[in-house]
């Protein structure tokens, strides 16, 4: 009989050890599917972990990664100060469409004006959109205590629904002859989001990804607000008497959460996406949650988790197509990598020990 | 009667179909986290039981054997959430959300070869005369036996969880499993069977989605109802009337919005279209503003993983 | 390695043969073509069909080709990344089979001008590379207005629609005027399901439409939700297969279908690249060319009705009738078309507006 020892303090060597044996654990378990599948297990694994990095066409891929990781990581990061305060914005997706919806429109209400002042009124706007989305389940909660999860997730759905309505409605392109979907960004010069570096896959996102993960790190550790978002969520009641006001956590958290969500939603419709369309959003705001868990709620953690998401997507999909292998064998394979990643992590803050020798 | 071009007593009827899934998923989940447990793998759980609910259901011809079927492959699924919360300690929020992506193309992959095919029909409860009766009938006494077990068991889960002790102990772990385990109940152990409970029930629920709402199987059949029972959850404030009144109300407006667009409404349809979404918000604001008492509710280790110190 | 050289010279060779002009292009010898669906394969209808017809070419050409494919491809930086991913891989010819796929598809043309692009249901062909194809579903409305003029009870007819755009509106208007022309007397309801895809959802806007007294249910979603909703009433409400037979309905509520149908082009062009007469092109055919089945009209329908509907289906595919044909008037009472003149094609993929009759608005 096994059973679970807590550790006086977190290991170091399984801190980095457990992704490594989870990954490795993966291509075991993945390996066995492929084979059941009828692929050669060896060659799909090689495709979805070695190729987008090493591969014959890794010089196009590697961009990629960061073009998918980009969103993933700005929305994870701003969810994990909420998630650390336990204050539980479960709506990211749909404040990255209002985001995008609000950025988008300012910059087309402007159209055709090329002045330089138009992108950073658009990053503005996009920024606010998601803010007030978020606002609306972070003042319900604080005024009526309404729960947060429902209503940010409620809020989703509204927000397709206005999303649909923009891009068949009020923002829908005058000469796009009646099609669906809002002019293209990529051929308004003042307000697209291009890549900074060709084929880097680098754009403004990516910057303020990487830049809100090092502000993030900082702001856990260095700042006063830092610590109380930290107290909060182990100690409310500690909290309280620290000082902290909930309500204004409330208010910062889903606010902050929001804005980031909202920006990822604006650089990706002015720059990979390039335009406001029905089916604009493709759930970076929920895998956002499990990145945001994976990285431990730790902005480098979810740095390197939403790379490695991104891996697993550009990956899998290039196994998909190369193999033939179906779309939903990819997505079980990434249900058994967070499995994995998530189970294994027990070594980190337990030891096992056998019942017999740790009997006193 | 009408009102508005609506008949109130089909509109009664009908949202009494539609609110079944979500309803039967959200009571799975309301007793998973009255024990303390946050599982957001219900519409994953509710998938696998619509295909595992639909294969059984085709291969032996019979509807009862589908949704149990489906019951037993939810209820398999989420033991794989078991494992890793209540085992490994891993953390909940995020092995529900991987729990739901893993459930979704596993029950793709399980479906291939079984587009197409018709299910074998689940019938009404035959009541006879009753039926016939003006208004009631048609509310009471016209719809296939899952509609009526669905209400049976909100009844079964507000009995258990109020006057058993069984209820008593589930509760005692959702509130404090330190002093639950002072006690001397296995916390772990009684969350891993509350867990099951809330796989089979999603399980049901996704089982009623393929075999009796749509009746077919296609892939992402359940289209997000997974999270809507995780939204009548809280809306219900943990309570298991409530999310019989919750379900019923997000049906019934669902099932509302498409009869007024139908009957030429003058309301737009964008609007008619977030109308659900937008009143089960409000119905709550108005619920939780009465000091607070709703959203006290909440179990208290809601979320938190147990690990015996000793 | 070696693999990957061969790949360059035969792409160096077709650059080649391109710019020799269309006149002097060489076929090929070995194609490898490639598919992007926008949803699964096991959808059972809009991917499932296109899945299909890449299964033709496939049987069509035996070793001649290869056929790739991926699933769930969302619109937009997604989609960039997977098309380009196939143009590196070695396809020769991409097929995109979803409107959300125009602007990445014509981003990634631009970049590799020796490999041929197909993007369906849109209007934008940048580069020479690129070409659109487009079935007129709208003609398989007009026989489906046939019946469910000729067969409706209650004179009230209802269309299940996904979101406001023209491809959809068009239907309606197909729909609504073919069932007004044998049967004055008809309404139309429509619901806007705002989703491709929901089955709960549609079989509630089914069911919706059969509380209002509808008994003939048109959708333009894919699941067969209407169908079974429809069938629940024992034979009072039929109903039409949409984008695939729905053949399982066919002893009950179904009783025709429209069925996409893309093997025909996919066949025809996969052909002319092999044989060396591939151009670029801009492709709407309709039930003559094959993408537009009509199936089997069923027992269902009178003998005198379905004789009536099917001469429709062939005036149509004999190109001797059109089915926005003048007189006809915008909703507002504005005149549209003239007595005797046909919708042009660019009024028909922009369309914005309902028929006059058709009570409602589109949502705006």
């Amino acid at each position: 009989m096994l059973r679970l020892e807590k550790r006086p303090t977190p290991s170091k060597f399984w801190l980095y050890a457990t992704p490594v044996v989870a990954v490795l654990l993966t291509m075991i378990a993945g390996g066995i599917l492929f084979g059941l599948l009828g692929k050669n297990p060896v060659a799909v694994i090689r495709t979805i972990f070695w190729d987008p990095l090493f591969g014959e066409f890794a010089f196009y891929l590697r961009g990629q990664l960061l073009v998918k990781a980009g969103p993933l990581i700005l929305i994870a990061i701003g969810l994990s100060l909420g998630f650390r305060a336990g204050i539980w914005n479960i709506g990211a997706e749909g404040q990255y469409i209002m985001g995008a919806i609000c950025g988008a429109g300012v910059a087309l209400a402007l159209y055709p004006t090329e002045s330089r002042l138009v992108f950073p009124l658009a990053i503005l706007a996009g920024a606010l959109g998601g803010w007030a989305w978020a606002m609306i389940p972070a003042i319900l909660k604080t005024r009526f205590n309404t729960n947060e999860i429902l209503v940010s997730l409620m809020l989703v759905y509204v927000a397709e629904t206005i999303l649909a309505k923009a891009s068949t409605g009020f923002l829908r392109n005058p000469e796009g002859a009646g099609f669906p979907g809002s002019r293209s960004f990529s051929s308004y010069t003042a307000a697209s989001n291009p890549e900074l570096i060709a084929g880097s896959g680098l754009h403004w996102g990516g910057v303020a990804a990487l830049a809100t993960g090092v502000a993030a790190y900082v702001l856990l550790s260095r700042h006063i607000l830092g610590f109380q978002i930290k107290l909060a969520g182990q100690a409310p009641r500690a909290a309280r008497f620290h000082g902290v006001n909930p309500e204004r956590l409330v208010l910062l958290c889903m606010g902050l959460s929001g804005a980031l969500a909202g920006l990822a939603g604006l650089f990706e419709v002015t720059g990979p996406a390039g335009k406001i369309s029905i089916d604009f959003n493709v759930g970076y705001g929920f895998t956002a949650i499990i990145v945001a868990f994976l990285g431990r709620l730790n902005p480098l953690g979810i740095v390197l988790a939403g790379f490695l998401m991104a891996l697993t997507y550009v990956g899998g999909e290039m196994a998909a197509t190369n193999m033939g292998l179906p779309s939903a064998a990819i997505q079980v394979f990434q249900g058994m990598l967070l499995f994995f990643l998530l189970g294994v992590d027990v070594l980190t803050n337990y030891r096992i020990r056998s019942a017999l020798m740790g009997a006193r | 009667m009408e009102f508005g071009g609506i008949n109130p007593v089909i509109l009664i009827a009908s949202l009494m179909v539609a609110a079944v899934p979500i309803m039967l998923a959200a009571l799975g989940e309301l007793v998973v986290e009255k024990s303390g447990v946050l599982n957001l793998g219900v519409e994953g759980m509710m998938i696998v039981g619509a295909i595992c609910g639909f294969i059984t259901a085709v291969q032996t011809g019979s509807p009862v054997m589908g949704f149990l079927g489906g019951a037993v492959g939810g209820a398999a699924l989420s033991l794989v959430f078991a494992f890793l919360t209540q085992v490994l300690l891993a953390n909940q929020v995020a092995t529900g959300l991987a729990l739901t992506l893993f459930g979704l193309g596993f029950a793709s992959l399980m479906g291939q070869g079984y587009n197409g095919i018709k299910p074998p029909p689940t019938l009404s409860v035959p009541m006879g005369p009753l039926a016939d009766i003006p208004a009631l009938g048609p509310i009471l006494f016209d719809h296939d036996w899952m509609v009526y077990m669905s209400i049976a068991l909100v009844a079964v889960v507000w009995w258990v969880l109020k006057a058993t002790r069984l209820g008593l102990i589930i509760r005692a772990v959702g509130e404090s499993h330190e002093a639950a385990h002072a006690l001397g109940y296995k916390v772990n152990r009684i969350r891993l069977g509350c867990i099951a409970f809330g796989g089979a029930m999603a399980g049901l629920g996704g089982a009623y989605v393929s075999l009796v709402r749509v009746p077919q199987w296609v892939d992402g059949i359940t289209a997000g109802a997974g999270w809507i029972a995780l939204a009548i959850v809280v809306f219900a404030s943990w309570r298991p009337w409530r999310v019989l009144i919750g379900a019923y109300l997000f049906g019934g407006i669902t099932v509302l919005q498409l009869n007024l667009q139908a009957a030429g409404s003058a309301i737009p349809v964008e609007y008619l279209s977030m109308s659900p979404y937008l009143i089960t918000i409000l119905v709550l604001v108005i619920m939780s503003s009465g000091r607070g008492r709703a959203a006290l509710n909440a179990p208290a280790s809601l979320g938190q993983n147990f690990h015996a110190a000793r | 390695m070696l693999r990957r050289t061969l790949m360059t010279t035969a792409a160096l060779g077709l650059g080649l043969a391109l710019t020799g002009g269309a006149a002097l292009a060489a076929g090929m010898d070995h194609v490898k073509a490639c598919f992007v669906y926008v949803g699964p394969i096991g959808d059972g209808g809009w991917t499932y069909q296109h899945h299909q017809g890449a299964l033709a070419v496939q049987e069509a050409f035996g070793d001649k080709v290869e056929v790739q494919w991926q699933e769930s491809v969302p619109e937009g930086a997604d989609a960039e990344r997977v098309l380009t991913q196939m143009a590196l891989g070695g396809c020769n010819i991409i097929f995109t089979t979803s409107f959300g796929y125009m602007d990445p598809t014509n981003a990634v043309a631009a970049k590799f001008p020796d490999v041929k692009f197909e993007h369906a249901t849109g209007f934008m062909r940048n580069s020479e590379n690129v070409s659109t194809y487009n079935a007129r579903f709208y003609e398989g409305r007009a026989v489906q207005g046939t019946i469910a003029g000729r067969m409706t009870k209650s004179n009230k007819i209802g269309y299940i629609a996904s979101f406001p755009i023209p491809e959809v509106v068009m239907g309606i208007n197909s729909y609504y005027l073919h069932a007004k022309k044998v049967n004055p007397d008809v309404e139309l309801s429509v619901v806007w399901a705002y989703t491709w895809f929901d089955p709960a959802k549609e079989a509630d806007a089914a069911k919706a439409l059969i509380d209002q007294g509808v008994d003939v249910i048109a959708s333009h979603t894919d699941s067969t939700a209407p169908l079974a909703e429809a069938a629940k009433t024992n034979g009072a409400v039929i109903g039409f297969g949409q984008a695939s037979d729905m053949a399982e309905y066919k002893d009950g509520p179904r009783v025709s279908s429209i069925i996409d149908n893309w093997a025909p082009y996919y066949v025809k062009r996969v052909g002319a690249l092999l044989d060396g007469s591939y151009a670029q092109a801009d492709a709407w055919e309709g039930i003559a060319g094959g993408e537009v089945g009509i199936g089997e009209i069923t027992a269902a329908v009178p003998a005198e009705v379905k004789a009536e509907a099917e001469a429709m289906r062939d005036a149509i595919a004999a190109g001797t009738y059109h089915p926005f044909t003048g007189p006809i008037n915008k909703q507002d009472g504005s005149a549209w078309l003239a007595e005797g003149q046909t919708a042009p094609d660019g009024d028909l993929l922009g369309m914005d507006f309902y028929v006059e009759g058709i009570t409602g608005d589109i949502p705006k």
